[in-house]
């Protein structure tokens, strides 16, 4: 171990003199044969072009890439010159193998490696459907098992539709610049191969301030036209805007350039595109438009041949159009217990919004029409954005109907078995289930009521999967491992989603008051820098599920990048399907 | 409280008549200010847009008094805040405006006030403006705006 160690300082110092320049794709990155990406080169000084050299595999790389770069003799962030760079978009490589980089300029030097890979000759997979539960963690799965189908004696009382998947591997997600992710650079990597900077998405972040100049890769959706003529769907619960469902068509260095994403979506033209997120979509001068321009997307899209749904009720009738935009939701949707349950929330708002059930059926109903086959990616976004602020119910719940959501999609394999099926999560959260609070308990203290020792009593007497209320006497102790400073009740929030902790004008979070009242309400000292709004993503590795042709390449421990080449090799990528 | 208030607000406001702005007169305490609530900012909301309501339309240009809470400051010197319906637990600015709710209202000072902690409720009372409009130094793009504006703890 202190060998180990020792050589690693001594390598890290190496690394540290050597060179300071950028190569991107990135070393050890993985590239899918023919695929279009730029490739950048970021040197720390000014050079001259003359002194640039440049090699790969030996050779000089216009032969490899087949074109000329072109040469940027200052790179500047404001006043401050950054060095010279060397950028060449939209090259591919045809040919799988290893490709060794190596830069030269005056005394600065680096040296990188990629792999190229091909796939399969033939689609093993008509369809892919990847379920995505955004921060989904084993401890949500576990919850939503008791909470919706209970436990006697130790055994659980029934199976969530997404235990009953044939395969697994564990997923590594930590980012190229950071051990924590987030949802922008994992599903990034799910859907491009390359894993990227957080809040990246389709692209290596560079060094310049312009966020939408970055080296690109391509992303799936691309990929999708490129190579097939499948259809392609996206369902999310979130602003379609959002870093997961943007994913699989945008290219930004910062995921909050919705205005932007909105238009990345449009030139992918995905045939399904449900969720929240209107605002970017109505021109500025619309009440309720966050867009900075005149555009009008919602007609811009309508022009492009798209079916406008605005509700649950338009969406059933959408649903059989060539192409659909359902837009339920100026912002992201409502969580599922308030959109279903307790109409709290913005639901009186926006009071007819459907869930991810009834948006993941119309999905199926209009790609299957597809003859060639569909991609679709469904998004359960907000087990992420309950369980940040703590509400662990909220998140448990969501959890549920993504889990039903998977059920519609296992009810659509039944019948089409040439189908992949991935169910997985972006990255974790600190949720885990401590035992219950059991109210029957004697004590003064709620925490004498936290134990292991007894069952949960949740019922679910119309058996629709949800627990009929959240308030049982005997419900799980649900707690996250990193926090900020806030008022710790014991129970689930019945007003609506949790707000742990507010800013003050010292821009640090303080624990908001409103929850210092109820009942037993103890204060926690947050654990997190003050700064920190909430919980925060873990490292933990996420659990991906799958079953069905193509499946037999997940196991064992993977990059979230891998997935990639899986799904890349399921629907033969590599491979030119169009006529 | 209120009665606190009251006697607070008119002496800020017979400072502004010391002061000599003209166009405070409009405002002044002389005109009964209507309450306004977060409830009342829009007539039709939907996924195409929002619609203000008739009371809204109908107070443009005139005084009004509106309780929510202080979302942090845009930056120290900024002469705004922003006024929401519930306090705000992220921080708008880190991110983007995107993290801003629908409803909210831009409050213009009538001369600086010191802020206040994030968990209370206060009272602005100032003269509503309607309408889009880009703060020419921060670029912020507010709909609807109280200027003149004082505000109290309530």
């Amino acid at each position: 171990m202190r060998k180990f160690f020792a050589a690693l300082v001594v390598s890290t110092i190496l690394a540290g003199t050597g060179h300071a320049a950028s190569i991107y794709p990135i070393d050890r990155a993985t590239i899918l044969a023919g695929s279009p990406f730029d490739f950048k080169v970021e040197f720390s000084n000014v050079v001259k072009p003359e002194d640039v050299k440049i090699t790969i595999n030996g050779q000089d790389y216009k032969s490899v890439l087949g074109k000329d770069a072109q040469f940027v003799a200052e790179e500047k962030s404001k006043d401050k010159i950054l060095g010279s760079s060397v950028i060449l978009r939209g090259v591919t490589i045809a040919n799988a193998g290893d490709y060794k980089i190596e830069i030269a300029a005056g005394a600065e030097t680096k040296k990188v490696t990629w792999n190229v890979y091909g796939t399969a000759d033939k689609p093993a997979a008509k369809n892919v459907i990847f379920f995505l539960g955004d921060g989904l963690s084993v401890a949500h799965r576990t919850a939503a098992r008791i909470m919706s189908k209970g436990m006697t004696e130790g055994k659980a009382n029934g199976r969530l539709n997404m235990d009953s998947l044939d395969r697994m591997a564990f997923i590594g997600t930590s980012a190229a610049d950071s051990v924590t992710t987030d949802s922008a650079n994992t599903m990034s990597a799910y859907m491009t191969g390359h894993k990227g900077a957080v809040n990246s998405l389709g692209v290596y972040a560079d060094r310049t301030p312009d966020t939408l100049d970055d080296p690109k890769v391509e992303t799936l959706g691309e990929a999708l036209r490129r190579q097939t003529n499948k259809a392609i769907g996206i369902v999310a619960t979130s602003e379609i805007q959002d870093a997961t469902p943007a994913a699989i068509v945008s290219h930004t260095r910062r995921r909050d350039d919705k205005a932007e994403i909105t238009g990345m979506l449009l030139d992918v033209k995905p045939e399904v595109v449900l969720g929240g997120g209107s605002a970017y979509f109505l021109p500025q001068a619309t009440n309720g438009s966050k867009r900075k321009d005149d555009k009008d997307y919602i007609k811009l899209f309508q022009d492009a041949g798209y079916k406008l749904a605005t509700d649950k009720t338009e969406l059933a009738s959408a649903a059989g159009s060539d192409k659909v935009l359902g837009l339920f939701h100026t912002g992201n949707m409502d969580v599922t217990w308030d959109r279903e349950f307790s109409k709290k929330g913005s639901v009186d708002k926006f009071p007819n919004q459907p869930g991810l059930v009834e948006m993941t059926k119309a999905a199926l109903d209009n790609l299957s029409k597809s003859p060639n086959g569909f991609f679709l990616m469904v998004e359960a976004s907000n087990i992420d954005k309950m369980t940040h602020p703590l509400d662990n119910e909220r998140a448990v719940v969501d959890t549920i109907e993504f889990d039903q959501a998977i059920g519609v999609a296992q009810d659509f394999i039944a019948k089409n078995p040439d189908t992949l099926l991935v169910v997985t999560g972006d990255h974790t959260h600190g949720i885990t289930i401590v035992g219950t609070v059991d109210d029957t308990v004697e004590g003064t203290e709620m925490r004498e009521k936290v134990g292991g020792r007894s069952f949960t009593n949740y019922t679910d007497e119309n058996k629709d999967g949800y627990p009929d209320k959240l308030d049982v006497t005997k419900r799980l102790a649900m707690f996250v491992s990193n926090y900020p400073d806030h008022y710790e009740t014991f129970r689930p929030k019945l007003d609506g989603p949790f707000t742990p902790a507010l800013q003050n004008d010292k821009k640090e979070y303080v624990a908001n008051e409103a929850y210092k009242d109820v009942p037993g309400a103890v204060f926690v000292q947050g654990n997190l820098p003050k700064g920190a709004a909430t919980g925060a993503h873990t490292v933990d590795d996420v659990v991906l599920q799958a079953t069905g042709p193509g499946s037999e390449g997940f196991k064992g421990y993977m990059e979230q990048s891998d997935v990639y080449k899986v799904l890349a090799d399921a629907l033969a990528l590599g491979v030119k399907q169009t006529n | 409280m209120a009665k606190v208030f009251e006697a607070q607000f008119n002496r800020r406001w017979t400072l502004r008549f010391m002061a000599g702005l003209p166009l405070l007169i409009a405002g002044g305490r002389t005109e009964a200010s209507e309450d306004l609530t977060f409830d009342d900012l829009y007539g039709k909301i939907s996924v195409l847009g929002l619609e203000f309501s008739e009371k809204v339309k109908a107070l443009a240009g005139k005084p009004v008094g509106m309780r929510g809470f202080m979302a942090p400051p845009l930056k120290a010197e900024a002469q705004f805040f922003v006024l929401t319906e519930v306090p705000m637990s992220i921080c708008p600015f880190c991110s983007s405006d995107s993290d801003w709710p629908d409803n909210i209202v831009v409050v213009y000072l009538h001369r600086k006030q010191t802020f206040t902690p994030p968990n209370e409720t206060i009272e602005v009372r100032g003269v509503l403006e309607v309408g889009s409009w880009t703060d020419p130094e921060t670029g912020f793009v507010s709909r609807l705006r109280i200027r003149d504006a004082a505000y109290q703890a309530v």
